[in-house]
């Protein structure tokens, strides 16, 4: 039984971690190499990542591309909290990761205080290929994790 | 319908909120609509979704190192904001770079500016439908980048604009690289023409939408592309000519309407303008280039080093390639050779007294950099418009206070009655075509 | 020259309100008063002087140095192709100044964002409310006396984990 167990459960990780969903929350810069990454050149579709789905409940993951404002924290918790499980977060852009060159009175020191996040990509932008080992980086983590099967009991 | 029912039937105005995060916002822009149906009958923009403290940070740091926040406020075309600051701070200062660092100031400028457009018109055709051309843009795009990245290292934001001229020049092989990117962006602009210049669908949505009058252009603000396309030809290159653009041969093109379609050809045609400007700077780049060394005489760092424990080395130092254009027979040409406002050669600060003192007295906190107390504004034609620098120094090695005029402000100011009338679907090539940078904007 | 046949028709037309004029750094300045700021602006836009664009609009805080802002004004003349400096001091205590809203339509978001900035009232202006801050920001950031660092946040940020 644990033999089918593990099987089903890379199965799954294997579906899901090539059938990414991205929902990409763009504010500044960052977006522009997230640009680069995702059309022909650098092409983020290779690695099954390629629609760009425009709405939180389509979406399975969030790229949080560019600064964090104070005033933009709201709306990005809010997205997060649109979003249905599972799902996993990117920090792209040094800004994302921990408020980058601006440390004011403006923006939030990281993403990470406002919501949870699974990969943190540096960079001031990072180049299309830093995203794209991150976005390696995430699927290995997908593929490891323990699914969230819906029969299966929380806690145990 | 009937107008009977048409005149009893209650209309209520719906409040409909295109969010700070939408795919159609470049960045985060919140515009809330009240709409009967379709129509707008009332909008209110909201910005500051990316109000990031770029003022008052500068306050805080010396002019050499508030460079890298400027390449970041109009993130498209960086290295256009550079060359503002930095020529606001020569004026402050009086300081004269070299011809060659002003050519590749003009090639660095034109570079981003395709850039700039390429992306703007990239977007807005996406949103109207028009996927391929986002890709061939983007391409285009990419090809321009790999000529920037050769020279300073980075793709996008620079930062290889300074004070006293531009910190590397251009790496070798740059001719065919140029060469190939400016192929590469005729073609795509070629074929985005036969694409979209009479395209039936593209002409509906962009023919006479968001189309403004020329004194009402005027009265907003409006500088750049739009307001070129109501026909009013007003460009800080002709009319207040910086670096070396009055020695080029360039055309400003206007429009007529001012509404979507001719700022989308207006955006067009400055782009073959931008590329005839880069083909004259390079042609000017080759005829001046730097001088060409016979044998390699230089020592490696670790001899020049000690040999100059005792005195100093006559032969020029070796350094490694990635310090390549900081080299100092390299330096007259890129460099202006003023003690207080430029970095010394490598060679001198490692080998000699006087050049490390020099190094040292550049970075020290309260040393450097220090315009003599007066303010300036400068402007320069950015993607969008007149792009100002207002510098206010008081003497020390900070700024008292730099603010920046942003054109894209004074775009996003007329939207609201741009959009009145019209349908929701008008709002996506409006905003579009207007290249709003919520960088730039909200500072 | 051009500027001295500006300031020369300005001065004459409003003696009480051009303090001064400089060129600093290649730009014309102009110090004008509080009082007959208004009609100056309304003078500047009207041919012949024909400034028909308000470039830039902002200030700066001497409020440490010499106890008053200073509001600065751009104006942009395309026949003649001049860019003209408005200069006008305000005393800490008295920081108003009327909006130049009627005249130039962008002066709207332009005098919003310094109200929020410096704390400059603009008396006439539509509707005087945050521009690039959040409803709930308490201060002035631009002022000298704001610390750069001071965060409100508007959600509670969660601890590091």
């Amino acid at each position: 039984m644990g033999f089918l167990t593990t099987t089903f459960n890379s199965l799954l990780g294997w579906a899901r971690k090539y059938s990414l969903f991205h929902y990409p929350f763009v504010t500044a810069c960052c977006g522009m190499e997230y640009m680069s990454a995702a059309c022909a050149h650098f092409d983020i579709d290779r690695f099954g990542a390629g629609w760009t789905r425009f709405s939180p409940r389509q979406a399975d993951m969030l790229l949080v591309v560019g600064t964090i404002t104070q005033k933009q924290a709201p709306v990005l918790r809010t997205v997060y909290e649109q979003m249905t499980e599972p799902k996993w977060v990117m920090a792209i852009g040094a800004c994302a990761v921990s408020g980058g060159i601006y440390d004011n009175y403006a923006v939030v020191q990281g993403v990470e205080a406002v919501i949870p996040v699974d990969v943190f990509i540096p960079g001031c932008p990072p180049r299309p290929e830093t995203i794209l080992d991150a976005l390696l980086k995430l699927q290995d983590k997908i593929q490891k994790q323990d699914q969230d099967w819906r029969w299966k009991r929380r806690g145990s | 319908m009937s107008d009977r029912l048409r005149k009893s039937a209650r209309t209520e105005s719906m409040l409909l909120n295109m969010g700070p995060s939408h795919p159609a916002m470049h960045g985060a822009v919140r515009i809330m609509l009240e709409l009967d149906g379709e129509r707008i009958l009332n909008s209110e923009v909201e910005v500051g979704y990316l109000h990031r403290g770029f003022e008052k940070t500068c306050e805080n740091r010396t002019y050499f190192n508030l460079l890298p926040y400027t390449d970041r406020l109009n993130y498209v075309s960086p290295l256009i904001n550079n060359v503002g600051y930095v020529l606001a701070v020569e004026k402050l200062l009086g300081l004269e770079p070299p011809e060659r660092a002003q050519f590749i100031r003009v090639l660095m400028s034109e570079l981003s500016r395709l850039a700039d457009h390429l992306t703007c018109l990239a977007a807005m055709s996406m949103e109207c439908g028009a996927f391929t051309v986002f890709l061939y843009m983007i391409q285009a795009r990419e090809f321009l980048w790999d000529v920037i990245e050769a020279t300073s290292g980075a793709r996008m934001t620079a930062s290889s604009i300074r004070v006293g001229g531009v910190r590397a020049d251009l790496a070798s092989g740059w001719e065919d690289s140029l060469r190939k990117a400016v192929a590469e962006t005729r073609r795509v602009l070629k074929d985005v023409r036969g694409l979209l210049d009479k395209n039936k669908i593209f002409l509906n949505r962009t023919r006479d939408v968001g189309v403004i009058s020329k004194e009402d252009a005027l009265s907003y603000g409006w500088t750049g592309p739009a307001l070129r396309s109501t026909g009013i030809g007003y460009d800080v290159r002709k009319a207040r000519p910086y670096l070396v653009y009055d020695r080029l041969d360039f055309e400003v093109p206007t429009g007529e309407r001012g509404d979507n379609y001719d700022r989308y050809q207006v955006r067009m045609r400055e782009m073959d303008q931008s590329l005839r400007l880069v083909e004259q700077a390079a042609a000017a780049l080759k005829g001046c280039a730097p001088p060409v060394r016979a044998a390699d005489p230089r020592l490696e760092p670790g001899e020049a080093i000690a040999r100059s424990r005792f005195r100093r080395p006559e032969e020029s130092v070796r350094l490694s390639p990635t310090l390549e254009g900081a080299e100092k027979d390299l330096m007259p040409g890129i460099l202006a050779d003023d003690g207080r406002s430029v970095v010394p050669p490598k060679e001198d600060a490692y080998t000699s007294i006087e050049g490390l003192i020099r190094h040292f007295k550049f970075f020290m906190k309260g040393h450097g950099l220090r315009p003599p107390p007066g303010e300036v504004y400068q402007a320069v034609e950015g993607g969008n418009g007149e792009l100002g620098y207002y510098i206010v120094s008081d003497g020390t090695d900070r700024p008292y206070r730099l603010h920046l005029r942003a054109p894209c402000l004074h775009l996003l100011a007329a939207l609201e009655s741009l959009i009145r009338g019209r349908y929701v679907a008008d709002i996506i090539p409006t905003f579009g075509s207007l290249n709003i940078i919520l960088g730039e904007l909200d500072r | 020259m051009e500027e001295t046949r500006v300031l020369n028709e300005l001065r004459t037309r409003f003696p009480g309100a051009v303090r001064d004029a400089l060129s600093l750094a290649g730009d014309d300045v102009l110090l004008v008063e509080r009082e007959g700021f208004f009609r100056l602006a309304e003078a500047l836009k009207a041919a012949p002087l024909d400034y028909a664009l308000l470039l830039d609009l902002t200030c700066v805080d001497y409020l440490a140095r010499s106890g008053c802002l200073e509001m600065v004004y751009t104006f942009l003349s395309l026949g003649r192709n001049h860019r003209l400096r408005v200069k006008i001091t305000l005393p800490a205590g008295e920081a108003r100044l009327p909006s130049l809203a009627p005249l130039w339509k962008n002066a709207d978001w332009l005098e919003r964002e310094v109200h929020e900035m410096f704390g400059v009232d603009f008396e006439g202006h539509p509707g005087l409310r945050p521009l690039l801050l959040y409803e709930g920001f308490e201060g002035h950031p631009l002022r000298k006396d704001y610390p750069l660092r001071r965060r409100q946040p508007l959600i509670p940020l969660r601890e590091e984990p």
